[in-house]
């Protein structure tokens, strides 16, 4: 049964899973890691990218991913709105925990109702050329449903890092989570800051969503999946850390390839959750974060 | 109280039409639920996102034991709250040490996980789900749904006793000291893990038991309607419309939502019902923090004060 | 028997030594001053004294009972009290409700148990805030939330009084005002802790000064002894 072939195999997959993963955590890492902002609908909002990169494909012909890149700045300007209403309801008036938390779990429940009214329960998937195609490289199979997606959200996510670590804003989001003051005395305004911050983490959703509906089809409650799988890849990589986020999402993509391939598909859910669990008991700092 | 379950049963005697029974099973099921959301979440402060969970172990204890050992309803149901509030305690005790946050991923966590169990488990079902029988016995009613309506009628008075206890208790005081706050209530004394693990394992009991009935009242159950997230977004939105700071709060929000939603799924459809709970829930949310609760307490104090 | 004792106490966060080998005693009813800069420890000392931080070495022993590795709630029944540095009320109950928590759980076993009320009141009268009794603790002033914290401490009848900067930002009567009633309470048998940066209400307070900086203890005396060492005026303005 282990096979080298079925392992190097599995491995693969997970490999190339995990980077897609991260593209999906990527914008909860920078909302939870970056703003302590639990935005739980994340993945719905994944989810809605996954139904607009289905409704241009569907009805233009144009290729999912650059759907998700079109329509990433539509995103961006919604995560903007979004924060304004956080910030005007929650945040100023200190009630994020309960409220602000209940609040993106309303939003997750009214987008995939929306969703569900709109489109039903059935699957959706997309046609792209390289969807069905596989490299084989000897023995290792390279689908390229999933070797496109994997290279658009490594290269996504190293853009978000590079945005972070080298501009003045990207600076200015990773300064906000720790001296909002610093901050204002350098003449930069928290509240603008956060605003562009949370427009990226949406933005991503977007792509991430139209990398999702590559990889597999989707239904309106395939985003509740997902929110084990994110949260335990921002929590296990250690809050605020990008590259602590890929390297988690890798091995999530690993693990749950490993699980799928020798115990079945069906209990792939689960991990994400389980290892959030162990996460949280053990080191809820995760590996790279800060004790 | 007494009072009430008094007019409950005089109107199973006097009521003919079935589909009130069946309307007001569903809206004080969401009432149970609610209360024991509200026990954790608004005394507390600790936000439980997985009450489905909750609720569908519930379900499935009682399926299991049902199918293993034909017990009785009553039984099924201290037996489902037996489970259920170990449940609580497990899920506090690992989580209900870290932020808030933790502890609400936590609970989905636990939802899902047991979902997946549920839907691969072969005994009950699997995904494909699993009939359940209606007994034929009803002693004193004239359907078996109204001897369910009774029941649930109990259970939500249990709930509300269990609530109005805790709220006005020194458990109560605790509990609001730790949702203000945590690090102060503990520095005064108060045993912060063990009240949080005491409001967790009663919210879980209290659920578990809103579920234990539900096998006989639907007959069909697969996982996915058992743990079905309606039911745990109304355990949220319930009490939040109708403010989490009073133990009748969520009684209010449960009997408004609820009642919306019976009349909305027969006028309208279902589906646009779900939609109707979580705009109402962020509606609230976002406008009337306070829940209707809330807002009477602002009504009142203007008309006082001109 | 001193009230408190405290032996080689180390804690470190990361790789940062807040605290290191700190050895400090005290008598009941004494009266203590603890000074030094900003982030010289003074804050993790205390925390590390109710329980809110558990120290990585040395012991903590309150009345003779090892107490390193009790959590906050019990050393709180055990007597040991504190006010904060930024005042933390709980905002959704009236101030006479505030002091309900302490003395439900803190004082559980030295309380009369259907007098709580009773209690209550008696000691907002004596910390002058029986008038707002009835008042939401949030609608308070800055000096009122302060008396408040120390009313709330007070309510949790302990042995042992921490007193963390609570005339911090407050004006020249009202420090006066704060400090009577430290005094007051010194008076009714508390030993008392205060860690504060006014250095005129130190001195008139403290029958013994500590002064700390970068988490270790570099003077310790009374008062004239200590405001005339070197070392502790070069550990504030620097060499």
């Amino acid at each position: 049964m282990f096979s080298a072939e079925l392992v190097i195999n599995a491995v693969v997959t997970g490999v190339l899973l995990g980077g897609f993963y991260a593209a999906v955590a990527l914008g909860l890492s920078i909302t939870f890691g970056q703003l302590d902002i639990v935005n739980i609908a994340h993945p719905t909002f994944v989810i809605f990218g996954s139904y607009v990169a289905y409704i241009v494909n569907e009805n233009f012909g144009l290729d999912p991913v650059l759907a998700g890149i079109a329509f990433a700045p539509a995103f961006f300007l919604l995560g903007m709105a979004l924060y304004r209403v956080y910030y005007v309801c929650f945040e100023r008036t200190g009630q994020e925990s309960l409220s602000g938390l209940t609040f993106f779990f309303g939003l997750m429940f009214i987008i995939e109702v929306f969703l569900i009214l709109f489109y039903g329960v059935d699957y959706r998937l997309v046609s792209a050329p390289y969807i069905g195609k596989t490299w084989h490289l000897g023995f290792i199979d390279f689908p390229l449903r999933m070797t496109v997606p994997f290279v658009v959200a490594i290269v996504m996510t190293g853009g978000v890092f590079l945005y972070l670590s080298k501009t003045y804003m990207g600076r200015a989001i990773q300064a906000v989570s720790q001296d909002r003051l610093a901050l204002q005395l350098m003449g930069a305004d928290p509240i603008k800051v956060k605003q562009i911050a949370l427009g990226i983490a949406i933005a991503t959703a977007a792509v991430a969503g139209a990398l999702l509906i590559i990889i597999q089809p989707v239904e309106p409650s395939v985003g509740r999946l997902y929110i084990g799988r994110v949260f335990a890849i921002v929590v296990l990589g250690g809050m605020g850390s990008i590259g602590g986020t890929l390297v988690a999402a890798l091995m999530i993509g690993v693990i749950e390839s490993f699980i799928a391939t020798f115990y079945g598909p069906s209990w792939a859910p689960a991990v994400g959750y389980g290892i959030l669990l162990i996460t949280l008991a053990i080191r809820p700092q995760g590996i790279f974060g800060r004790a | 109280m007494a009072a009430i379950l008094i007019a409950g049963f005089l109107f199973t005697q006097g009521a003919d039409n079935e589909f009130y029974f069946f309307a007001s099973y569903v809206v004080l099921q969401g009432l149970v639920m609610a209360v024991a959301w509200n026990i954790l979440g608004g005394f507390a402060g600790y936000v439980n996102f997985g009450s489905a969970g909750f609720f569908g172990a519930g379900v499935y204890t009682s399926i299991v034991l049902n199918k293993a050992f034909a017990l009785p309803l009553p039984l099924l149901i201290v037996a489902s709250g037996c489970v259920c509030g170990l449940l609580g305690l497990a899920t506090g005790v690992l989580t209900l040490r870290l932020k808030g946050i933790y502890f609400a991923i936590a609970t989905l966590a636990i939802a899902i996980m047991l979902e997946t169990v549920a839907s691969n488990w072969e005994y009950v079902g699997g995904a494909a789900g699993t009939f359940v029988l209606q007994p034929t016995e009803f002693f004193v009613f004239d359907s078996y749904i109204e001897l369910l309506f009774m029941v649930m009628l109990s259970l939500s008075i249990l709930a509300m006793i269990v609530a109005r206890y805790l709220s006005s208790s020194k458990i109560g005081h605790g509990l609001s000291a730790i949702r203000d706050d945590e690090l102060a209530a503990e520095c005064m004394g108060v045993p912060t893990l063990r009240l949080k693990l005491v409001s967790a394992v009663t919210m879980g009991a209290l659920m578990g038991m809103a579920g234990a009935p539900y096998p006989f009242f639907v007959t069909f159950i697969d996982p996915i309607s058992a743990f079905s997230l309606l039911i745990a977004v109304n355990a949220i939105a319930m009490p939040m419309i109708g403010g989490t700071a009073a133990w009748y709060g969520p009684v209010i929000g449960a009997l408004v939502l609820g009642l919306v939603q019976e009349i909305s799924t027969v006028t309208i459809s279902s589906e646009l019902n779900l939609l109707i709970v979580g705009v109402m829930l962020v509606g609230f949310i976002t406008l009337a923090p306070q829940g209707i609760v809330g807002l009477a307490r602002k009504l009142w104090l203007k008309k006082r004060s001109p | 028997m001193p009230l408190l004792e405290v032996r080689d106490l180390t804690k470190s966060f990361g790789g940062f030594v807040a605290l290191n080998g700190i050895e400090l005693h005290l008598d009941p009813g004494e009266r203590l001053g603890l000074i030094g800069p900003n982030g010289s420890g003074k804050t993790t000392l205390i925390n590390c004294i109710s329980g809110a931080l558990f120290n990585d070495k040395g012991t903590v022993v309150f009345e003779g009972r090892d107490i390193t590795k009790l959590p906050a709630y019990k050393r709180a029944r055990l007597g040991i009290a504190r006010s904060f540095q930024i005042p933390r009320p709980f905002k959704s109950m009236t101030v006479l409700e505030n002091l309900c928590i302490p003395l439900e759980y803190a004082a559980w076993k030295r309380v009369d148990h259907r007098r709580i009320d009773d209690e209550a009141m008696e000691i907002l009268d004596l910390i002058g805030l029986s008038d707002k009794a009835q008042d939401n603790s949030s609608a308070l002033t800055q000096i009122e939330l302060r008396k408040l914290d120390l009313a709330r401490a007070l309510a949790a009848k302990p042995a042992l009084l921490v007193s963390d900067e609570a005339m911090a930002g407050l004006s020249g009567t009202e420090v006066d005002e704060i400090l009577d009633i430290l005094m007051m309470l010194n008076g009714r048998g508390l030993a008392v802790i205060m860690i504060e940066h006014i250095m005129r209400a130190v001195v008139r307070f403290s029958e013994r000064i500590i002064v700390l900086d970068a988490g270790k203890k570099i003077a310790e005396g009374v008062p004239d002894d200590v405001m005339r060492d070197p070392k502790e005026e070069r550990a504030y303005l620097g060499e």
